[in-house]
């Protein structure tokens, strides 16, 4: 987390550092100008979106003009931007949405009188500044999520679309009540609404149908998805494997080592929850002792019971229990080996066991180290213990424990 | 010594055939289902004294057939036998009525013994099956409803763990200095705390974790 954080202040400075001037001079940018630039420029000067401010003009044009003069001054007191070559042209589509904006609230002012600057200005003004506060109180990610938002027509359709429908059927009532039509248009109002009500009776089953069929569209296509993933993964691993068997049948042990590393993928694959293999100490023993059995072909059967962090300590635990899945896989001719982990309130313990021909302890040479130093030495030194049974004929068992809080 | 007779039920073919070769001789196979419905009307018709029944099976599987079949009065014993380890399988056929649980890992001789030891009433537990008998019991901290059922004594614990480190039942009479049928009691008891206890826990414990 600290890193990623770290990582985005780190762009930020460099952007900053980047631009040309600590405190950049107030020009007006040709590229993608509106009228003349000036908004950009502020913008740019106090770190705004252009948006903003545009919409700030606009709307104080409303009032009494305000903001048509502000423009022409900074218009005239801004000097241009140099720009090398042709001049880009202007961005109309832009400019017919701010003309379109300007126009509706200059018929809304002039409908309520506010553009006069009389009582009816405050709502205009309040309205303007508590969505300028709203703005500005947004952090930049939220900002950024607005704006695509409004931009992009994913996420907000739904909300646009009845806000829309909301405000066309206020401002049509609106119209009507201020030429003071409403009575007059009410049979008509009335007829409206039985045929719109009419005719959506009559498409509703059809436009029912129609989504019904997408969504089921969706999920088979969702099934198809799934269907060529499942696939993939047979083709890959299971198909794989089954003609490596073939190739060597006639190696018992090659081929019972092949199907169990399958079957352990599969089962994997199939139920084990999506987990990082060395979060936690169940999922580490379990991956050592497939590591080990793939290794030495040699089936090591997995018991844990209960789970919990890996700390330091266990890490050697786990280094320790790996060397005696070693020892019992490599010396002990045992067919199968049994690992069972308990995870116990203030300690762990690990079991390593075979049925193989064991040895005798105090035969083992002074200089082995895979018993002495990997196991017992290893676990003594991070403070836990080991111990070994065995006996010839009698297989073998280590035991390992560790206290949890090292 | 008497013959146990086995009614197989399993959806694969090549697999009731395998184990029908491998079964020792005190083993007499005397049927064959691959579903449920005709696994309940086999069971019904034939009396078997051990049913070997998969988990996974067309129609609701083995703990559909123990609903249908398990009641008052019934003879019948159960050994479930499955491919899969799942957590959720394991405890749920169990607490469904089945005797034990073994994987179709188990070598034939195993399996004989497995059947015996049923047939005659006693439970099996793969070390598996006791891992996670001792992590369902562990894991729950509410305070047992009815202490008899709800926990395990120290020596079931005891023959649990040494059950779960891969120790035959000779092995661990001898590790505990105890006779082989007084194992077997303390297994059998185990599993009777299994499918007895109320604790919803067990259940929710196994579909928590779903394998391992």
């Amino acid at each position: 987390m600290s890193v990623v954080s770290e990582v985005g202040i780190r762009v930020r400075e460099t952007e900053v550092s980047n631009a040309p001037e600590a405190y950049p001079r107030l020009v007006r940018p040709v590229k993608g100008r509106v009228v003349a630039g000036v908004a950009q420029g502020a913008a740019a000067q106090l770190r705004l979106d252009p948006v903003v401010l545009r919409l700030a003009f606009v709307l104080l044009t409303v009032v009494d003009g305000l903001g048509f003069v502000a423009y022409a001054a900074l218009w005239m007191f801004t000097p241009k931007e140099q720009v090398k070559g042709r001049e880009p042209g202007r961005d109309w589509g832009q400019l017919a949405a701010y003309g379109v904006l300007w126009l509706a609230l200059a018929a809304f002012g002039w409908m309520t009188g506010a553009s006069s600057g009389g009582f009816g200005t405050w709502p205009i003004a309040v309205g303007g500044v508590g969505a300028l506060i709203l703005w500005q109180q947004a952090d930049p990610g939220r900002r950024q999520r607005w704006m695509t938002g409004a931009v992009k027509q994913v996420s907000t359709t739904w909300v646009r679309t009845i806000i829309g429908a909301l405000l066309v059927a206020v401002g049509a009532i609106g119209f009507l009540a201020a030429s003071g039509e409403l009575a007059k248009a009410r049979t008509g109002l009335v007829f409206t609404a039985v045929v719109v009500g009419g005719i959506l009776m009559i498409a509703a089953p059809y436009l029912a149908s129609l989504v019904k069929e997408l969504q089921r569209e969706r999920t088979e296509r969702i099934r198809q998805e799934e269907r060529a993933e499942v696939a993939a993964h047979v083709h890959d691993s299971v198909l794989h494997t089954l003609t490596l068997i073939q190739r060597n049948a006639n190696d018992a042990r090659e081929v019972t080592r092949l199907a169990r590393s399958q079957e352990r993928e599969l089962r994997n694959w199939l139920y084990q929850p999506k987990q990082d293999a060395d979060a936690t100490l169940a999922a580490a023993v379990r991956r050592v002792a497939a590591e080990e059995e793939d290794a030495h072909g040699v089936p090591i059967e997995v018991v844990c019971v209960g789970d919990c962090e890996l700390t330091d300590g266990l890490v050697a635990l786990l280094h320790a229990a790996r060397q005696a899945m070693v020892n019992a896989a490599k010396y002990s001719e045992s067919p199968v080996i049994s690992v069972y982990a308990e995870v116990e309130a203030d300690e762990v313990t690990v079991f390593v066991r075979d049925r193989g021909k064991g040895f005798v302890l105090d035969d083992v040479p002074e200089d082995r180290m895979g018993i002495r130093q990997s196991i017992i030495g290893r676990m003594e030194r991070h403070g836990g213990g080991a111990r070994v049974r065995t006996e010839p004929g009698d297989g073998t068992e280590v035991m390992l424990t560790m206290k949890r809080n090292t | 010594m008497k013959t146990v007779r086995v009614l197989i039920v399993d959806d694969h073919r090549l697999f009731r055939s395998g184990v029908r070769a491998e079964l020792g001789p005190s083993i007499q196979v005397i049927g064959e289902a691959d579903d449920v419905d005709s696994a309940v009307a086999a069971i019904a018709d034939l009396q078997p004294d051990v049913v070997l029944l998969d988990v996974h099976m067309p129609g609701g599987g083995g703990q559909e057939v123990l609903k249908r079949v398990l009641g008052p009065g019934s003879q019948v014993r159960f050994l479930a036998l499955s491919v899969s380890d799942a957590a959720e399988d394991v405890i749920g056929v169990i607490r469904g009525g089945a005797r034990g649980y073994v994987t179709k890992t188990i070598s034939g001789a195993e399996l004989t013994d497995a059947i015996n030891r049923v047939s005659d009433g006693d439970a099996v537990f793969s070390p598996r099956l006791a891992g996670f008998v001792l992590d369902a019991f562990a894991s729950t901290e509410a305070p047992p409803i009815d202490p008899e059922l709800d926990s395990l004594t120290q020596r079931e614990r005891e023959v649990l763990r040494l059950i779960a480190r891969g120790y035959a039942y000779k092995e661990i009479a001898k590790e505990l200095f105890i006779s082989v049928k007084t194992v077997e009691t303390h297994v059998s008891s185990v599993l009777r705390k299994l499918q007895l206890s109320n604790r919803h826990e067990l259940s929710r414990w196994a579909t928590a974790r779903r394998l391992v």
